[in-house]
């Protein structure tokens, strides 16, 4: 009964408003027909039917204008049936997490598992995003005081990474959340880069600098009639110029490197080859410090994922410390081989040299930039004190590890081990 | 991930006790990062937040002791969640123990960044903080993940830091034998490097009690010392510079 009398009020609503909404045509109609009554002499019998018919039909519903809401609305609930909110999470490119009221993971997308890792289903949210100015924006989420909320998080390890990260409940009464990362560590990297560049560059460059402004000031002075002091003055200013050179691109490469702090997933690197290839493109070097390297490869696939440009600048480094500073011991030795010790399985990539090794105090310290053991030894191999922090970068970008043996007289070895699922 | 109890009451009380550990884990990680921060960019403004952060560390600890005791008064707690409980006591007191190293390291800012450092002074240290860092942020992962088949980590990072602070505190005292002006920062420094070193024992320690909270059993005790500063003396051939 009731239900009845609600739709007849909701019938003489509708007419209500379309009468209101064709309100100028209506009255429009009304003159017309009130003219003609007046100048064409027409019965009052035809004068009521007339205003009669102009009412009815304007009270006719605009059947054109309903359709096409209508269907509107039909293909917008059809298209929504089919999306699910796994597909939608999907085919957002930064990383988004949904959770529940108690802060645990409902769902992360791939974005979201490629940038933190471990982070499944069923897992707390503020047991993983541990940072203080995570716990409020969650905390003040959750509590309701706000519906959503925007806050800058950092990262500082593995890599050195920068989000603004907004919160929101999802719908009403859903009881879900939403977690949007946004990255702007390209930005915030970019000035930092700048600053770190001016301070490595401007530190390292003035020693080479400082001898050449030394030779200039001796070639114009005392020695400027002494030929054989000239060629030789211009011999190590030559040396220092190029060592600066080299010193600025293994700033830069570095520098870039920062720059984009994950990789690309999906793409494989097929060890055999880039390793081969490394070995090619070093012969010139390795003969030149009258070296012989050996190759002892595993049979089978040898993929990882990962960056082959990336990959290659890691083998090429550390074969050209191999045969520069384990000269003395003749030859060195490349290994590929499948690790699967441990939790982790993957691809071990050794390079052994039998030089005069390392002592024991140095090896956790070598990757460090601008780290030398021996800053002689290092000037006159043209070595620029970046060739190790550069693979440790890489290495970490690809989860991988570097492990350094060494006995001092007996060798070094450096070992990548590559993690391959 | 937790048991399911009759009373919900409980779960949420366990539930929160994680939460406030997990809490306390991102101040004192951001406590050690910024102290480390201040002493390298010479910041004494960070350095001095560094050292009012603490006490957020010590209201959380003894929060969690409070309400851990009344949850084993109340509950009479068993098995896995007895641990649980003991587990998160012992924990917030490291965390508070990796806070307060932290403050120590902010309060040695002044005294080290007094007169114009090189750079090559904080390299090290930096790198030792990385690595110790990096063994609490994982530790305090695998609290959350409860993934103790992976902890083996623990122990190799235990060593490399071990390594590290040993290499540097050769590197300080080559440097104080150079020039006696050094004597000062590089003193303050090698307690810095004491310090952090001292927080990767305690990531260690806290790994090891989720380790007996997730399994039950002791993780086993081979734990050789890789700390070798104690063999270092003045008359051991200095490396070239």
């Amino acid at each position: 009964m009731a239900e009845q009398s609600a739709e007849q009020a909701s019938v003489a609503q509708a007419m209500a408003i379309r009468l209101w909404n064709s309100r100028w045509l209506l009255a429009a109609g009304v003159v017309a027909v009130l003219t003609a009554f007046a100048f064409a002499n027409i019965s009052a019998y035809v004068l009521v039917p007339a205003l009669l018919l102009l009412l009815v039909a304007a009270m006719l519903p605009a059947a054109g204008l309903r359709q096409s809401a209508e269907n509107a609305a039909a293909i917008e609930a059809v298209g929504l049936q089919r999306l699910s909110g796994e597909y939608l999470a999907a085919a957002v490119a930064d990383p988004l997490i949904i959770f529940d009221r108690s802060a645990t993971i409902v769902h992360a997308n791939a974005a979201a598992f490629a940038a933190f890792g471990g982070i499944a289903p069923g897992l707390s949210l503020p047991l993983k995003f541990r940072a203080p100015e995570m716990q409020t924006l969650l905390d003040s989420v959750l509590s309701g005081t706000i519906a959503s909320d925007v806050v800058d998080y950092t990262e500082k390890l593995p890599v050195e990474r920068a989000y603004r990260v907004s919160a929101s409940s999802v719908g009403h009464g859903t009881d879900l959340y939403v977690l949007v990362f946004k990255d702007q560590s390209e930005t915030r990297r970019i000035d930092r880069m700048r600053a770190d560049f001016i301070a490595n560059a401007s530190h390292e460059l003035r020693t080479p600098l400082a001898s050449i402004a030394g030779f200039i000031e001796t070639l114009r002075g005392p020695a400027r009639n002494d030929p054989a002091a000239r060629e030789q003055f211009l011999q190590i200013m030559q040396n220092q110029t190029g060592r600066m050179a080299r010193l600025i691109d293994d700033l830069l490469s570095l520098s870039r490197l920062e720059m984009k702090p994950y990789l690309k997933p999906g793409t494989e690197v097929d060890l055999r080859q880039t390793v081969d290839s490394v070995i090619d493109s070093l012969a010139p070097l390795a003969r030149e410090n009258s070296v012989v390297i050996e190759r002892d490869f595993a049979k089978g696939a040898l993929n990882v994922p990962g960056d082959r440009d990336e990959l290659f600048q890691v083998f090429e480094n550390l074969l050209e410390n191999a045969c520069k500073y384990g000269q003395s011991g003749g030859r060195v030795v490349v290994s590929i081989a499948g690790a699967d010790d441990g939790s982790e399985p993957g691809i071990d990539v050794t390079i052994r040299d039998f030089g005069p090794g390392i002592p024991e105090e140095h090896i956790p310290r070598i990757t460090e930039r601008f780290y030398r053991i021996d800053v002689e030894t290092s000037r006159t191999k043209k070595g620029t004190g970046l060739g190790l922090s550069i693979v440790k970068h890489i290495l970490t970008r690809h989860n991988a590890r570097l492990t350094i043996k060494s006995e001092v007289g007996k060798g070094a070895a450096f070992s990548v081990h590559l993690p391959t699922h | 991930m937790q048991s399911v109890h009759i009373m919900s009451a409980f779960d949420e009380e366990l539930k929160y006790l994680s939460k406030r550990i997990a809490a306390m884990g991102g101040h004192a990680e951001r406590m050690v990062e910024q102290a480390v921060a201040a002493l390298v960019n010479a910041d004494p403004g960070l350095a001095q937040k560094v050292i009012n952060d603490d006490a957020v560390l010590d209201e959380g600890q003894r929060e969690i002791d409070d309400k851990a005791i009344i949850i084993i008064a109340k509950r009479q707690p068993m098995a896995t969640d007895l641990r649980e409980i003991v587990g998160a006591i012992r924990i917030s007191a490291d965390l508070e123990r990796v806070g307060d190293l932290g403050k120590n390291v902010a309060k040695r800012v002044v005294a080290v960044t007094d007169g114009r450092q090189p750079t090559s002074l904080f390299r090290g240290l930096e790198a030792l903080a990385n690595l110790a860092l990096t063994q609490l942020k994982e530790v305090l992962d695998v609290y959350a993940s409860r993934s103790v088949d992976k902890i083996g980590f623990v122990r190799d990072r235990d060593d490399q830091i071990d390594a590290m602070y040993t290499s540097l505190f050769r590197e300080l005292l080559t440097y104080m034998m150079e020039d006696p002006r050094n004597i000062t920062p590089c003193t303050h420094l090698l307690f810095c490097a004491k310090n952090i070193e001292r927080i990767g024992d305690h990531a260690t320690n806290i790994a090891e009690t989720i380790y007996y909270i997730v399994t039950g059993d002791q993780m086993p005790a081979e734990r050789p010392k890789g700390d070798k500063t104690d063999k270092i003396s003045l008359s051991a051939p200095l490396p070239a510079k």
